[in-house]
């Protein structure tokens, strides 16, 4: 009898540990799996039952539902209130599209076998059957742009590294996932870790680098803790080390842990983390792809690029484009999280609208009040309003919206928000992380701060927001990085979007 | 969480493992806080030293994370996320309580990767969804 409970941390940190220990006390002969996470949160903990007929979910289940669940005889399907049916025939999932989650939540994060016997490794034999040059031209076929949020064609990225001649390279996977409301990277890493690493090593194939460094944030204990396992498994099945799956390709990989620094996720920021250093903002050019680590050529990809890569060369460019709008190709790891009834991860091709995202995954608001803000891409993105909710999600229509997408999180607000405070937290968060190498973004954000404080207490307020909207500029035109370019990016949109809340009138 | 009083000896045994490293200066001061629970004035020389750096290589590096820290810890680690998707489930509320409870001993986080369930909170090192001060409370136990 085998039945699968999530190891993942959120839904661990809603009790799945407990739900696990009390079934595994009711009878202890139960095969218990601690899968990743299906995404739907919401459920979490998701009890599955392996059956004839498929695996049969029960969720949200607490350690309480236990003895009453085997009253029920939940081993054999049987009825309880908390009964969802077969997993795969739940509308939340079975209408998603997951490609780069394809095997989060279905298999065992750890089983070598299990990753096989769901289509793992495929993606690498083939890759180490072609040419770089071929290997190179698929992914830049298959239109993959860069998950983390700058959306740079992955292909290219590579290109330049591999026409780099040197005598060591790198393939740098940023897993330094700070942006709130996103968690993606963390249930991947979770979930599947092996993609994960099944994606480095074809990037090192297409590029000639045979070091790999994950960049992964303190934050995830848990995601440090699995995948460190998962590089040991892989090491120990010869499949990193001197020879990749038999073959003369040598390619090993190795965890750098992040220390609670939000800037560190740009890409240059990390690189002189992993050197050691304070996680300053290096100048471009020269790119990490020509000078990275240790002015090395280096590719940085974000953990959702590298981890579809494996799809994309186990069922070909042409299959992965087919998917997506203009040139979004693909689908995107949606996370909703927030004020939200149903949050968690929504992977569904590029194009699909926000207010299908929010109002039909989501379900609206947690609290049942009137949703009024959503705010994309995280602390750097746009705040939008209800009436934007046509709005295509895809990286260009995003921008002509005036926002970004970002590492595709999208998090929502209810009516008692207000959007002046949202604006000025924006500020002060970046006063606080700002590496301080550019002063538009290390002064000016707290200058921006007190600027918003002033309008929500109603001093001279129009004046002040002119100087607010100057100041912006300032920051986006002279600031190296995103995180002091881009800050204005939800001050802005907050101001445009809920002019209301910058009257300076009290609430 | 149980820590090493601070000892020079078994600091230079700690940084002997890194000795082989390519840019080790954060990598020992994590090493560092792991084994004392905060980073020793005394280790910023001596990581210095070891790694051929200057003091002001290793205090730029040790001042710039906001995990390092240069005083021993209290008993319990308790962090809120006050990042947007948790302040929109009322982070904000719950840190100003739990403050009001335990005082200096809550900390801001940002982000647990925890936003479809919050407010998040870290309890000495355990994760909490959907926390009040209630799971916080119990969490202490």
């Amino acid at each position: 009898m085998k039945i699968y409970i999530p190891g993942d941390s959120a839904a661990v940190s809603v009790g799945a540990d407990e739900v696990a220990a009390a079934i595994a006390q009711m009878d202890s002969s139960i095969d218990i799996v601690r899968n990743g996470s299906r995404g739907a949160l919401w459920l979490e903990t998701l009890v599955e039952v392996e059956t004839p007929d498929g695996r049969i979910a029960y969720g949200p289940v607490t350690a309480g539902d236990v003895e009453a669940l085997f009253e029920a005889d939940f081993l054999h399907g049987g009825f309880h209130p908390l009964l969802l049916g077969k997993t795969d025939e739940i509308e939340w999932l079975a209408s998603q599209d997951r490609v780069t989650f394809a095997r989060v939540g279905v298999i065992d994060p750890l089983s070598i076998d299990d990753y096989r016997a769901h289509g793992g490794l495929i993606g690498l034999r083939h890759a180490l059957q072609l040419s770089a040059e071929t290997l190179i031209n698929e992914i830049t076929e298959s239109g993959l742009r860069g998950r983390g949020g700058a959306g740079f064609p992955a292909g290219i990225k590579w290109r330049t590294v591999a026409q780099t001649y040197s005598d060591q390279k790198y393939i740098c996977c940023n897993a330094d996932e700070g942006d709130s409301g996103t968690f993606a990277d963390r249930m991947l890493i979770e979930g599947d870790p092996f993609t994960l690493i099944e994606g480095m090593t074809i990037a090192g194939i297409a590029v000639g680098a045979t070091q790999g460094i994950v960049y992964l944030r303190s934050e995830y204990p848990h995601a440090i803790s699995t995948l460190q396992k998962a590089i040991d498994i892989a090491r120990k099945s010869d499949w990193l080390g001197d020879r990749v799956l038999g073959t003369a390709v040598s390619f090993d990989i190795s965890i750098r842990v992040g220390a609670g620094s939000y800037v560190c996720g740009e890409e240059t920021a990390m690189l002189e983390s992993i050197e050691g250093k304070r996680g300053v903002v290096r100048a471009k050019p020269p790119l990490p792809a020509i000078e990275g680590l240790f002015a090395k050529p280096t590719v940085i990809n974000n953990v959702l690029t590298l981890s579809t890569v494996p799809m994309i060369m186990a069922n070909g460019a042409s299959a992965y484009k087919a998917r997506g709008v203009g040139k979004s190709l693909g689908t995107q790891v949606f996370q909703l999280g927030g004020n939200i009834a149903r949050g968690g991860i929504v992977e569904k091709a590029f194009g699909i609208t926000l207010g299908e995202l929010v109002n039909t995954y989501g379900g609206g608001t947690l609290s049942a009040r009137p949703l009024r803000a959503v705010q994309i891409g995280g602390p750097l993105g746009a705040y939008f309003s209800t009436v934007q909710f046509d709005t295509s999600m895809d990286y260009e229509s995003l921008i002509a919206a005036g926002g970004m997408l970002g590492h595709g999180g999208v998090v929502v607000f209810d009516e008692s928000v207000d959007l002046a405070q949202q604006a000025k937290f924006a500020m002060e968060f970046c006063a606080l992380e700002s590496c301080g190498k550019c002063t538009p973004c290390r002064i000016g954000s707290t200058r921006g701060a007190e600027t918003i404080d002033l309008i929500i207490q109603g001093v001279r307020v129009e004046e002040n927001k002119k100087l607010l909207l100057d100041l912006c500029e300032v920051m986006t035109d002279g600031s190296l990085c995103a995180m002091g370019g881009l800050t204005p990016l939800p001050v802005k949109s907050a101001m445009i979007n809920f002019p209301s809340d910058f009257n300076g009138e009290k609430k | 969480m149980k820590y090493s009083p601070w000892s020079q000896d078994v600091a230079r045994t700690l940084l002997a493992t890194l000795r082989d490293e390519k840019g080790p200066v954060l990598m020992a001061l994590q090493l560092m806080q792991k084994e004392f629970g905060y980073v020793d004035k005394d280790s910023v020389e001596l990581i210095a030293n070891y790694f051929n750096k200057s003091r002001a290589d290793v205090h730029g590096v040790l001042t710039f994370y906001h995990d390092l820290r240069t005083t021993p810890p209290t008993d319990h680690q308790i962090a809120i996320c006050v990042a947007e998707a948790c302040q929109a489930v009322g982070a904000r509320e719950l840190v100003n309580q739990a403050r009001a409870m335990f005082g200096d001993q809550i900390n801001d986080a940002y982000c647990y990767g925890n936003c479809a369930l919050g407010p998040a909170a870290m309890v000495d090192g355990k994760l909490i969804g959907r926390a009040n001060l209630e799971k916080i409370t119990e969490a202490l136990m």
